[in-house]
């Protein structure tokens, strides 16, 4: 009956990205902890979540052993998103402009 | 099962690489080789889920970026104390550990799933459950004291930009439903493991289909998504 299309990997491997993960949040939140500012703030929080999600889809979603058919049909989507991130700064910056330039005393 | 022999040949004959990507894609019968149909599904909604919250966080960008009014600092908002000093952000810190421990527990029910150790692998998801629901009072509990107690609104709030509000209620009530209805099924789920109904092939209530432990695949594939948008969540909404 056990059909060979069945994900099996051994548990240590689990282990190990579950404790990753515990490392990452906890840094990620340290940065909130000590208060770092600015541009080194806002990159630690977007490397630390980068590499958490890295590690949720490859190892707990099974993503690195899929085949790359599946792969690239699920994450390239995503990624061309930043397309659409790029094209709402632009509007947010006009926004903002206009806001600030209309209405003087703000809201 | 003259179809499982056909597809077994198609799978060791099929390239790796992008020659596979290619190959996969210009087949015949189906595009997603050595995935069952109900995994491939999943992705697909997943994917489709993806999209919803990434409409969500980006009107978040787009509201936060365009207010005149200071944004309101969440390190303080979300601050507990016990009795000491204020620790900030810790409710949502501990939220987040929990929905990170759920996700190894669920990682190994799927591992003990397709074990066949139904035992091991229900227990594990009514432990996710149970770590889920958790997550869900916690959350509960976040939202009252926001509402009640600091009297935060979609439309306004006393510590800044009124948009907070809107967006604070949107994304992590959208989240929080989520992981409701993976709470729900997470306890299906297991009951149908804990019955032993993949092995003796019992008939799903409602599809009337045989089902496999791949079921427990695609449930963790879910619960896992939830913690992936979480991540998200934390990291540009509450840390930002």
């Amino acid at each position: 009956m056990a059909h060979a299309e069945g994900q099996q990997h051994p548990i240590s491997g689990y282990f190990k990205v579950w404790g990753w993960l515990f490392v990452l949040s906890a840094l990620s939140y340290s940065v909130d902890y000590f208060q770092a500012e600015s541009y080194l703030r806002w990159t630690l929080i977007l490397v630390f979540m980068m590499m958490k999600a890295g590690l949720i889809v490859a190892f707990f979603m099974h993503m690195r052993w899929e085949r790359l058919a599946l792969s690239y049909a699920i994450l390239i989507p995503p990624v061309l998103v930043l397309v659409f991130v790029f094209l709402m700064t632009f509007e947010a910056d006009y926004t903002f402009f206009t806001r600030g330039s209309f209405f003087a005393a703000g809201s | 099962m003259s179809q499982s022999a056909l597809t077994e040949t198609a799978n060791t004959l099929a390239p790796d690489g992008l020659q596979g990507v290619v190959a996969d894609w210009s087949s015949d019968q189906r595009a997603f080789k050595r995935v069952p149909w109900g995994k491939a599904m999943i992705w697909i909604f997943l994917l489709s889920d993806t999209f919803i919250f990434t409409c969500f966080l980006l009107s978040y960008m787009m509201v936060r970026m365009s207010t005149t009014v200071p944004w309101p600092n969440t390190s303080e908002i979300f601050a507990l104390s016990f009795g000491g000093e204020p620790i900030p952000l810790i409710l949502i810190a501990i939220m987040t550990f929990i929905l990170i421990s759920s996700s190894g527990t669920m990682a190994m029910a799927v591992m003990f799933g397709y074990r066949q150790d139904r035992v091991k692998s229900a227990i594990l998801m009514l432990v996710t459950a149970a770590f889920g629901a958790t997550f869900v009072g916690m959350q509960v509990f976040e939202w009252t004291k926001l509402i009640v107690e600091e009297g935060v609104r979609p439309w306004g709030n006393p510590f800044g930009a009124s948009q907070f509000g809107s967006v604070f209620f949107m994304i992590t009530g959208f989240h929080g439903f989520h992981v409701s209805v993976g709470v729900v099924f997470l306890i299906i789920t297991a009951r149908k493991v804990w019955r032993g109904d993949f092995d003796t092939n019992r008939r799903g209530y409602f599809t009337s289909r045989k089902g496999d432990y791949g079921a427990v695949e695609i449930m963790g594939l879910y619960w896992h998504f939830v913690d992936l948008v979480w991540v998200f969540i934390f990291a540009v909404f509450y840390l930002w």
